[in-house]
């Protein structure tokens, strides 16, 4: 649909080319303004991290990362944020499927309150959680006298990443479940069709797109977050040492050598990321032409 | 209450919307399927969203009002607020000017490298806020590229103010486009043809037609830029050294409170800028339905 908006937007401004040269004389200025921005704000900053970390030779990077602690923390970043998706994308589709197919009361107050997590700020998720659930709660100490940790351990770790990306999945899903119309399932059901072959051959096809889209999303920010974490789950290695934790230690015992390996894994992986949201954008986009 | 036992409630029972008109399904029990799922996901995101921020509001009242207050009434709270303050405004100005010229040109000029550049402003939403900061510390230090010449005249970058208000422009970057672009690729460019057919100037064009177009998408991006700038935490830690009462920020002060085991200090900061934030929350809210009403 956007796709198309941008194509007649092309043909309309194609025919009045030349005057539209007259209302944005200053375009090549704004054009340079803008890529300077971003040169000076996001690229030159990835290019030197990259080139001070290829400066050692790859040998180095190679031997930075075979340290049994950050191999430890980047295969702990990665599994716990897989673990969240997996949960988030289940929560978030059964939130979105209630918020746009059920009322109930205060449904606008919830639909308001989704955004939360994305205003709260990250030191403040960390503390909340040790709040609730540390030491010196009534909740924490009744956990743990039943030998389960949450704080200062792993499943802090994941609270902490659900927290901040619950609303992800949710707010990808919610605007399509909005749109799709109710005859299609309700066509399903008069040719005979159980909730069950509904579910499966009308309504996941339809919101597959926006719940990958909302857990790339969500993936990419789980293997980026900080402050909540660091919080939740302080900084001891081989046990809740996350990756970009890894980092801060490395800087802040003066080894930023330490660090270069790291950083630029987490940069392929984030970019790595972007380029399978945008394909998952085009391949939505196709089944939106299809159906 | 793990993914596992959910899973099959959803597949099962979900088209309960509508159940109850479906033909051949006279006993499908529509009504009690919603009421659970309805019930599971508010219990569920009280569970996890709403318990954890009423732990936080406790905790900052537990020894009376008077010590919330004094709490916050320390010089270095104060300064700490200030500063956040400060490098809030001056991210939000800086970035709604190129945010707004950016969108501009990715919804108005096609050129080879228009999408790249698309591309390229979202990557501060995927980069982890202790790489940003540290980036900042490899190009900016006193022996990167530019943080030479910056030593040369005497200027720093790193472990002081202006390298902070630099991670924090990164964060917020990619906020004002985001919102700014779709408003104006859908408002098209009629109406801004229109009005220099009449004879406006490209200033004035701007001015009358262009900025109304995008004001609430404009503001929703503002929103957002302001909640993470006040919130932002990682990115400035790292560039920061965090030195109290020179480069301590809220979020930092809240760290440095909670690590000191001064939590009546950390609760009483964090409920501030939680609630500065839930504020900005239900602005954000009140705007997005104002500009999607005005979207028809």
């Amino acid at each position: 649909m956007a796709g198309t908006a941008a194509l007649g937007q092309g043909l309309s401004t194609g025919s009045g080319f030349r005057r539209r040269r007259r209302i944005f004389r200053p375009e090549l200025f704004l054009r340079g303004m803008s890529a300077g921005y971003v040169g000076l704000l996001i690229v030159l900053p990835i290019v030197a991290v990259s080139v001070r970390a290829l400066g050692g030779g790859l040998g180095r990077i190679w031997s930075d990362l075979a340290r049994p602690e950050a191999l430890f923390s980047i295969e702990l970043t990665f599994l716990i944020a897989l673990l969240m998706i997996a949960v988030n994308s289940v929560m978030g589709t059964l939130t979105a499927w209630v918020l746009v197919r059920h009322r109930f009361p205060l449904r606008s107050v919830v639909n308001a309150l989704i955004d939360l997590p994305f205003a709260v700020p990250t030191v403040v998720t960390g503390l909340m959680l040790v709040t609730l659930y540390g030491p010196r709660s009534a909740v924490g100490s009744f956990l743990s006298e039943r030998g389960i940790e949450i704080v200062y351990a792993k499943p802090g770790i994941v609270l902490a990443l659900l927290f901040v990306t619950f609303p992800f999945v949710v707010r990808a899903v919610q605007p399509v479940l909005m749109e799709m119309e109710p005859e299609m399932e309700e066509a399903a059901a008069t040719l005979g069709a159980g909730r069950l072959t509904i579910f499966a051959r009308v309504v996941i096809p339809s919101i597959t797109p926006a719940v990958l889209t909302g857990a790339a999303q969500a993936f990419s920010r789980a293997i980026g977050e900080f402050g909540s974490v660091i919080v939740v789950a302080g900084n001891i290695p081989m046990k809740t040492q996350v990756a970009p934790v890894y980092i801060y230690g490395e800087i802040e015992s003066y080894n930023p050598r330490g660090a270069l390996g790291i950083s630029v894994v987490l940069l392929l992986g984030s970019l790595a990321i972007l380029v399978i949201l945008n394909l998952i954008q085009r391949w939505g986009r196709r089944q939106d032409v299809r159906g | 209450m793990s993914a596992d036992d959910t899973v099959p409630i959803s597949t099962a029972e979900t088209p309960a919307g509508f159940s109850g008109h479906a033909p051949g399904h006279p006993k499908s029990g529509g009504l009690n399927t919603g009421a659970f799922l309805t019930v599971l996901v508010l219990a569920w995101f009280a569970l996890l969203v709403l318990f954890p921020l009423g732990a936080v509001v406790r905790g900052a009242f537990r020894e009376g009002f008077t010590v919330f207050l004094a709490a916050l009434s320390t010089p270095e709270a104060g300064h700490a607020f200030g500063l956040t303050l400060f490098i809030t405004v001056i991210s939000v100005i800086v970035n709604v000017f190129f945010g707004v010229a950016m969108s501009l040109v990715l919804a108005r000029q096609r050129f080879p490298g228009v999408t790249l550049l698309s591309a390229i402003v979202d990557l501060p939403f995927a980069v982890s806020p202790v790489v940003a900061g540290f980036m900042f510390i490899i190009l900016f230090g006193p022996e990167g590229w530019l943080g030479r010449w910056f030593e040369a005249g005497g200027i720093r970058i790193v472990f002081a103010l202006p390298g902070m208000i630099l991670v924090t422009m990164f964060v917020t970057l990619p906020f004002v486009t985001r919102e700014v672009v779709p408003v104006l690729m859908e408002a098209g460019v009629e109406q801004e043809e229109a009005a220099s057919t009449l004879g406006a100037g490209s200033r004035r064009t701007f001015r009358s037609v262009t900025l109304p177009t995008v004001r609430w998408g404009l503001s929703y991006g503002i929103a957002l830029t302001t909640a993470r700038a006040l919130g932002e935490f990682g990115a400035v830690l790292v560039i920061s050294g965090s030195i109290i009462r020179r480069t301590q920020t809220a979020t930092l002060h809240i760290h440095q409170e909670f690590t000191d085991f001064d939590y009546e200090g950390a609760f009483s900061a964090s409920l501030v800028l939680a609630a500065v934030s839930f504020f900005m929350l239900i602005a954000m809210e009140l705007m997005r339905r104002r500009a999607d009403e005005r979207r028809g």
